[in-house]
């Protein structure tokens, strides 16, 4: 459904994305991961034509983007970081105005219903203005969807939202994906997000790809995420650091270590900690995106030291 | 394209900025003609000392017709800032609403989008221009009546016949029209770089400011760059009411006296919109959008 | 060269010792004016001042003994020199407050005509000298200059049709000079540029004349008293 080769926009002084390629295909939930200024909003915006690629190629439903850009356009539906609307405007007529713009045939009953999928139909005719946060989220969504796109992309839709708020989108998502059959693209930071959702992921960062694979794939339930406590964790560092089949990743924020090992290990590595008279205080298994996306994105696998 | 410009106008119509200019015009107006209706024989005794010792007039020199001309003489100065207030915030609100990125993920050219914008603040300038021509002439019309209009040039008084006057206010406010989408053209493109309204708004009017006082000032070196500023030309409506004369110095009626003034000034106007224009959407379709 | 110098104070001894018979002239001349009681005249005016552009138009102009004078534009308005148009012939010699004096023979217009200076003998007379250019024979005033004191000079010239009869001319030519004109740039708020005169044309400029060419009269049909407010 999408497909990006080598594709690269470079500013006068930085490189935002650097030759990236990747593969979107038909009912893919695509996770596109990267902490903020990785390149994912570069990225999307030149999968909408907003910003020019400075080289590379895109292909959306088997077109060039460029040559084919406005029938590509008409069948993509996106929110593009904040759901920003005609705050001017109601919420039945912010839906009513850009699905005209998208080129469909508008009727009172479309627009209502596209409300109430989103839980604004009471709201309709009330002014942006008077808005939460997570109700113009839902309305960007609305707009995005009023004119039944095959294609989704939604930028960080979770941005800004309370922890329903993200419930909601994610259960959106799901749907579309599971009930419409609907392709969506979904950039976020907050990986344990995508993890839920994503069926394929694709980590940048600088610019660049570092993964691209299933959700499954990449998760690979044998390779485990490790927070560790001990008594002793310097001690225990010390330990790690003579082992081959540890790497510690980095502390954590309070004080705990983060390890990368393989299940199998894990029984030894207890042993070994009590045999050193280190009292393990907790070894808990983590197996989160957000520690997969660390572990890639950590390029200098170096053993950390303590702070204290 | 024609489904673009209905969603602009109606985007246009229904923020209450639009209607700022309608009201202060209005308002502005009103109470010059309120003040011309009370006081307007002092005004214009005022206005003609210099001749009224020389001469006696002999009829309604206050009538629709000039108090039209002292409106438009007072108000074109003014409602460029009016035509900014919109224009200038045509694609800069946009940006600045962070309605821009989504707007130019719907299936339109930016081309077809650029257009549709300039001639829905085109048919704002249009309207506005309506207005001013209902207030200023056809009320004053109603309100003062009609009768020659005595006007003063700088070094000459013109007397225009009552019959041969109105089709002069109707080329005039051609004119005003093509002068006014010079403005709205400029502040158009200005639009293009901002991310706030406010930039771009003020910027047009400097730079009108700017060119104005070089264009009214008689300074030689000013005077050799006044035919290269589109301010200097904008004024040319006026040359609607100086007729010719014939050789016994008779005015001619339905005759203006320097109509290549008009037609020079109105190309000048169209190169200015036709350019801004042009400019607009050839950096426009390479503009990254990162708002 | 001394033929035109004995010509000349010959000319002069004579005017002097028929200064009496100027006076009958114009006596004569008054009692033809003095026929017409009221009129009513229609006709078209032109004003040819340089920095006027006036249209030609429609005016009324209506007239009653003995000084009684209103110019109306048709619908519109008219620009006339102050004080000017109004000094009609009749209100020129009127009465007998002034002294006659033969100021020798001229032509106007191909017309043998005498030259007539008038010196106004009352104090308050605005009029300080006039000249009148009269046609013996039709006892026509065909010509008119006058120095006031308030309203500057001017000069009238008639020319004379159907309505002869009654002293009434068919068309009137009246020039007078216009104090230099100049607008504060201030209040005018043009921008037009300042075309370099000459000092010929500013002479030009200097003298303006408004014209009117009659062509009806209505005579000693009574007009009402209202009109001329």
């Amino acid at each position: 459904m999408i497909k990006v080769s080598n594709l690269t926009k470079q500013y006068k002084r930085n490189t935002a994305v650097s030759d990236l390629s990747f593969t979107v295909n038909q009912g893919d939930v695509y996770g596109f991961l990267g902490q903020n200024g990785a390149g994912k909003s570069t990225t999307i915006r030149m999968l909408l034509t907003l910003i020019t690629p400075t080289s590379g190629n895109i292909e959306i439903f088997g077109m060039n983007l460029q040559e084919n850009r406005t029938d590509i356009l008409r069948q993509i539906g996106a929110v593009v970081e904040k759901p920003d609307v005609y705050k001017y405007l109601s919420a039945y007529e912010n839906v009513s105005l850009f699905a005209r713009m998208s080129g469909i045939k508008v009727s009172d009953k479309l627009i209502k219903n596209q409300l109430e999928v989103v839980g604004l139909a009471d709201r309709s005719k009330d002014i942006v203005t008077t808005f939460s946060q997570g109700m113009k989220q839902r309305l960007g969504i609305a707009i995005a969807l009023v004119h039944n796109p095959k294609l989704i992309i939604l930028d960080e839709p979770t941005n800004g939202l309370d922890p329903q708020g993200i419930a909601d989108v994610r259960n959106l998502i799901l749907s579309l994906s599971n009930e419409m059959g609907k392709t969506v693209v979904v950039s976020s930071h907050l990986l344990s997000e995508i993890e839920q959702v994503a069926s394929r992921l694709l980590i940048i960062d600088k610019g660049k790809k570092l993964v691209e694979g299933s959700t499954q794939e990449l998760l690979d339930p044998a390779q485990t995420m490790i927070e560790l406590d001990t008594a002793d964790n310097i001690a225990a560092l010390d330990k790690l650091a003579q082992s081959e089949w540890a790497t510690a990743l980095q502390p954590e924020r309070n004080g705990k270590l983060l390890l990368k090992m393989h299940k199998n290990n894990i029984p030894e590595l207890h042993k070994g900690l009590v045999a050193l008279d280190i009292a393990v205080i907790s070894l808990q298994p983590r197996h989160s995106l957000e520690d997969y996306f660390l572990q890639i994105t950590t390029t200098n696998q170096h053993v950390p030291t303590f702070a204290n | 394209m024609f489904q673009l410009l209905q969603i602009e106008l109606y985007k246009i119509f229904r923020r209450p900025r639009t209607y700022i200019s309608f009201a202060a015009i209005t308002a502005l107006i009103g109470i010059i003609q309120l003040g011309l209706l009370r006081d307007g024989t002092a005004y214009v005794e005022f206005m003609m000392t210099n001749v009224m010792q020389t001469f006696s007039f002999d009829g309604k020199i206050l009538n629709g017709y000039l108090v039209c001309y002292v409106l438009l003489q007072l108000l074109l100065v003014h409602v460029p800032l009016l035509i900014a207030l919109v224009a200038a915030d045509m694609v800069s609100g946009e940006a600045n609403m962070g309605t821009l990125r989504l707007l130019l993920t719907k299936p339109f050219s930016r081309t077809e989008f650029l257009l549709a914008k300039f001639m829905a603040s085109a048919i704002y300038t249009f309207l506005l221009l309506v207005w001013i021509a209902f207030l200023a002439l056809f009320v004053s019309m109603f309100m003062f009546g009609t009768d020659d209009m005595v006007i003063q040039k700088t070094n000459y008084i013109v007397q225009l016949p009552v019959q041969d006057v109105f089709w002069r206010y109707t080329g005039a406010f051609c004119f005003a029209f093509l002068a006014m989408l010079t403005v709205s053209a400029l502040g158009f493109f200005l639009s293009l770089f901002a991310e706030n309204s406010i930039g771009p708004i003020v910027t047009t009017m400097s730079v009108i400011i700017f060119f104005t006082i070089l264009s009214t000032m008689s300074i030689p070196l000013f005077q050799k760059i006044q035919p290269f500023l589109f301010t200097t030309h904008m004024v040319n409506w006026k040359e609607f009411f100086d007729p010719k004369v014939n050789a016994d110095n008779a005015i001619i009626i339905g005759s203006i006296q320097k109509p290549g003034r008009i037609i020079t000034s109105s190309l000048v106007l169209v190169a200015h919109v036709v350019g801004f224009v042009v400019a607009s959407i050839v950096l426009f379709r390479k503009k990254d959008i990162l708002s | 060269m001394k033929y035109l110098i004995a010509a000349l104070l010959c000319l002069q001894f004579h005017s002097i010792s028929y200064g009496q018979d100027m006076m009958e002239l114009i006596k004569k001349v008054k009692a033809k004016l003095d026929q017409v009681n009221d009129y009513v005249a229609e006709g078209n005016m032109k004003t040819d001042v340089a920095f006027i552009k006036a249209p030609v138009g429609k005016v009324k102009v209506y007239y009653k003994k003995p000084n009684r004078f209103k110019l109306k534009r048709d619908g519109g308005i008219s620009i006339l020199p102050k004080g000017g148009v109004t000094v009609n012939m009749s209100t020129l010699i009127e009465g007998d407050a002034f002294l006659a004096l033969a100021a020798g023979d001229a032509e106007v217009n191909h017309v043998k005509v005498k030259v007539v200076k008038l010196i106004p003998t009352a104090q308050n007379s605005d009029i300080v000298l006039s000249t009148l250019y009269i046609d013996v024979a039709r006892l026509l005033i065909l010509k008119a200059s006058t120095t006031t004191k308030e309203n500057g000079s001017f000069e009238i010239e008639m020319n004379y049709g159907k309505y002869e009869s009654y002293g009434l001319p068919d068309k009137l030519n009246f020039s007078f000079n216009t104090k230099d004109y100049k607008m504060p740039k201030g209040i005018a708020l043009e921008f037009d540029d300042e075309e370099k005169q000459t000092e010929a044309e500013k002479i030009r400029r200097k003298k303006g004349s408004v014209q009117i060419n009659y062509s009806k009269y209505t005579i000693n049909q009574g007009i009402a008293e209202s009109l001329f407010k």
